[in-house]
């Protein structure tokens, strides 16, 4: 029996609402097929079943908020036949929910809501502490201990719910919004990202010359529809100057750098009404410039219509970012936890260029790159960047 | 407490038993006293020493070297409408005479739908420190405050001394009392109309506000001495005097922990299944959300009271260790 788990959609998610099931018991899966809909605080995503085979149970009901890890359904894999429905078994650690009737997520008490934030590591707090915040109003995740590792006291309540009456904040509403939502998952994400990672910088200028002309020409040959955007040539050379240098492609975890022997790249793309998202083009650095272009802009049109899939949310192995179309020169991004680089391209402009002991205009552009330095040394780094330069320069190699 | 100030006289604890002995001797002819050297020796501690002369042989009575035929003797003696006083020599002893209060003294009224009561008092004496050895050292009146049935008292003060026997000797119901032998040179002021005293309620000896200290009989000087060294480092340790082992007084001592929130629980008896974890158990079971702290117990090593005196005082609490459990209690979750 295959045991269906709620995925984690990024270092930043806790728990996911189960908005629809996109199967029943009984249906036939595949490898890869989209099963439900889980509401993220980065919006609805559609989560993939990595097993294939007949759903033989759904544990869980829509509408309720499931912590990641815990089981949220059974499948029989192929060839293994139906047998009686065993116990529901339970994921050692997450707290169990009744398998009650469908509740909102904003109708979870406050309780239930710290059980879940409490998953990975149960925070020790004094059972007075506890009751203490309760009463005072206090989220007993956010009070700190005195010191170090030490247990949460009715101290550090007290301490919490006198710095809480010092910076007035306007009352939590009833149903937080989505955007707040995804403003805190950022905000949490970006906090640990700069609180655990030793980021270092690089930055250099690339003469986009040759790239530009040969875009021009390519696109010239193409109807509108199927003409390349700017960046896609960049995302390839990214995606195998990254393969050159595996210590900046992968994930940092448990003290080790785990690298990925693919390229998944994940492209921060700005949402509307704020917030943004940088989910993944599957193998980046082994797909043709036509399969890339028509993987962005499906990514995009899903990110703008808030669909995006979960192995998207999940896999990405390295972020690039590109801000050239704001008029930024450079962008020296913030790591998203566990990868362990980002790289920036800012907007391609006419500069003046020495060559040959000539100053000439060239098309140029800054690429950056932010890297964790526990990961990889500025010196890998840098040849990362002369490799994504080296690429640039022979376009037609890049299809 | 009295409203009016008596004159107040330094005494003993021995000294305060006595008094207690001969007012209740005075007061109903009803009562005697009974049990191993009780009246020619004076009694082992000489708690009835000049009794047998003043009373007679009638009511101060030598038994003897068998406490399950004395014990019987004076639970047939209360069954036929006498109040009397049996002393076991040390709880230790006492054991040979558990049949007679479990099975007899505890369960008759029970047993006879409430027609026979038994107004025993029996006094034994109970702990160590005194190089008396494994047979003769050991604190049983956490046993005894098992059985449902007797009330289970532990004077520690003077006044205490002075005031429960009469109370005890009043209650229609076996009363086991346990004077720790360490206690009997405790010297003290006590007042000249000292009396009868309470013995349902735990009292608070000292007030105090970071921390609780649940103790009673041969442990609470310790404990006020552990306390005084605490407010030295400005931690103020509440002191709880249970006083009455059986019924549990948890009023009070939920009350303290209300107010203080951290506990420790110091008890003369081993660790294991002891009226310590039972003070635990109800704490977890009535006011759980009130810890802030886990509760921590200072009892006696798990080993037979050792002979040799630097084994026997490290084997059971002393202010040190009481310190230490306290200041764990404390700081370790500040």
């Amino acid at each position: 029996m295959y045991e269906f788990h709620m995925p984690s959609l990024g270092a930043d998610m806790e728990a996911g609402t189960l908005v629809e099931w996109l199967i029943k018991p009984g249906d036939e899966v595949q490898r890869g097929q989209v099963v439900a809909v889980v509401e993220t605080q980065k919006g609805a995503v559609d989560v993939e079943i990595w097993e294939a085979g007949t759903v033989d149970k759904l544990v869980v009901v829509t509408g309720r908020k499931v912590p990641v890890g815990e089981l949220l359904a059974l499948l029989r894999t192929v060839g293994e036949p139906a047998a009686a429905a065993p116990e529901t078994p339970k994921t050692p650690g997450t707290p169990h929910v009744a398998t009650a009737p469908a509740i909102t997520a904003a109708a979870l008490p406050r309780a239930e809501a710290a059980a879940v934030s409490a998953v990975s590591a149960r925070l020790r707090v004094s059972p007075s502490a506890r009751k203490l915040a309760e009463e005072l109003g206090v989220d007993i995740a956010s009070v700190q201990a005195a010191e170090p590792g030490a247990v949460i006291s009715r101290a550090d309540v007290e301490r919490a719910a006198q710095a809480k009456t010092l910076t007035p904040v306007a009352a939590k509403p009833a149903a937080p919004d989505w955007h707040a939502q995804m403003r805190m998952a950022i905000a949490a994400a970006m906090s640990r990202s700069k609180r655990e990672i030793p980021h270092y910088y690089l930055a250099t200028n690339i003469d986009v010359t040759a790239v530009s002309s040969w875009l021009e020409t390519e696109n010239l040959k193409r109807s509108v529809t199927e003409r390349l955007l700017p960046v896609v040539p960049f995302m390839k050379a990214v995606a195998l100057a990254l393969r050159e240098v595996p210590e900046l492609n992968g994930f940092w975890i448990d003290g080790a750098l785990r690298s990925s022997a693919s390229v998944h790249l994940g492209m921060a793309i700005a949402m509307r009404g704020g917030g943004l998202v940088a989910p993944a083009i599957h193998d980046a650095d082994r797909k043709s410039l036509d399969q890339l272009m028509a993987d962005l802009r499906d990514l995009i049109t899903r990110v703008r219509s808030g669909r995006l899939r979960s192995s998207e949310m999940s896999d990405p192995t390295v972020t690039f970012t590109s801000l050239g179309e704001q008029g930024v020169e450079g962008v020296f991004g913030v790591i998203y936890p566990p990868q362990v680089a980002i790289v920036g391209l800012g907007k391609i402009t006419e500069r003046p260029w020495v060559e040959g002991g000539a100053v000439v205009v060239r098309k140029v552009a800054t690429a950056t790159l932010a890297a964790d330095h526990r990961a990889s040394d500025g010196h890998r780094g840098g040849l990362f960047l002369a490799a994504l330069d080296r690429l640039l320069q022979e376009p037609e190699r890049l299809r | 407490m009295n409203a009016v100030t008596a004159p107040v006289i330094t005494t003993t604890y021995r000294e305060a038993l006595r008094m207690a002995l001969r007012e209740a001797l005075q007061r109903d002819p009803r009562v005697f006293l009974m049990g191993e050297d009780v009246g020619r020796y004076g009694g082992t501690y000489a708690v009835s020493k000049g009794l047998l002369e003043e009373f007679g042989e009638e009511r101060i009575r030598d038994t003897p070297l068998s406490e399950s035929a004395f014990v019987g003797a004076g639970i047939g003696a209360a069954l036929n409408g006498m109040l009397p006083i049996v002393e076991v020599m040390t709880c230790n002893f006492s054991l040979l005479a558990l049949d007679q209060i479990l099975n007899n003294a505890a369960t008759l009224r029970h047993m006879s739908g409430g027609q026979f009561n038994i107004p025993l008092v029996i006094r034994m004496a109970t702990g160590a420190g005194r190089q008396l050895a494994a047979q003769h050292s050991h604190s049983f009146e956490g046993w005894y405050a098992h059985i449902p049935g007797i009330r289970v008292v532990t004077p520690a003060t003077l006044e205490d001394a002075r005031g429960m026997l009469w109370t005890a000797l009043m209650d229609p119901d076996p009363v086991i009392m346990f004077e720790n032998a360490l206690l009997y040179n405790l010297e003290g002021e006590l007042a000249t109309d000292a009396g009868a005293v309470d013995i349902d309620r735990a009292a608070v000896r000292r007030p105090g506000s970071d921390l609780t200290l649940v103790t009673y009989g041969g442990s609470l000087p310790k404990t006020l001495q552990a306390a005084e060294r605490l407010a030295a480092q400005n931690i103020s340790a509440e002191v709880i005097d249970l006083r009455t082992l059986r019924p549990l007084d948890m009023t009070t001592v939920l009350g303290s922990l209300a107010k203080t929130h951290r506990m420790v629980i110091i008890d003369e008896g081993w660790k294991s299944g002891s009226l310590a974890a039972e003070i635990m158990a109800r704490v977890m079971e009535q006011a759980f959300y009130e810890l802030d702290a886990p509760i921590e117990r200072v009892c006696s090593a798990e080993v037979p009271i050792p002979y040799a005196r630097h084994l026997e005082q490290a084997a059971i609490p002393q202010v040190e260790t009481i310190l230490a459990a306290a200041l764990r209690t404390v700081k370790q979750h500040v």
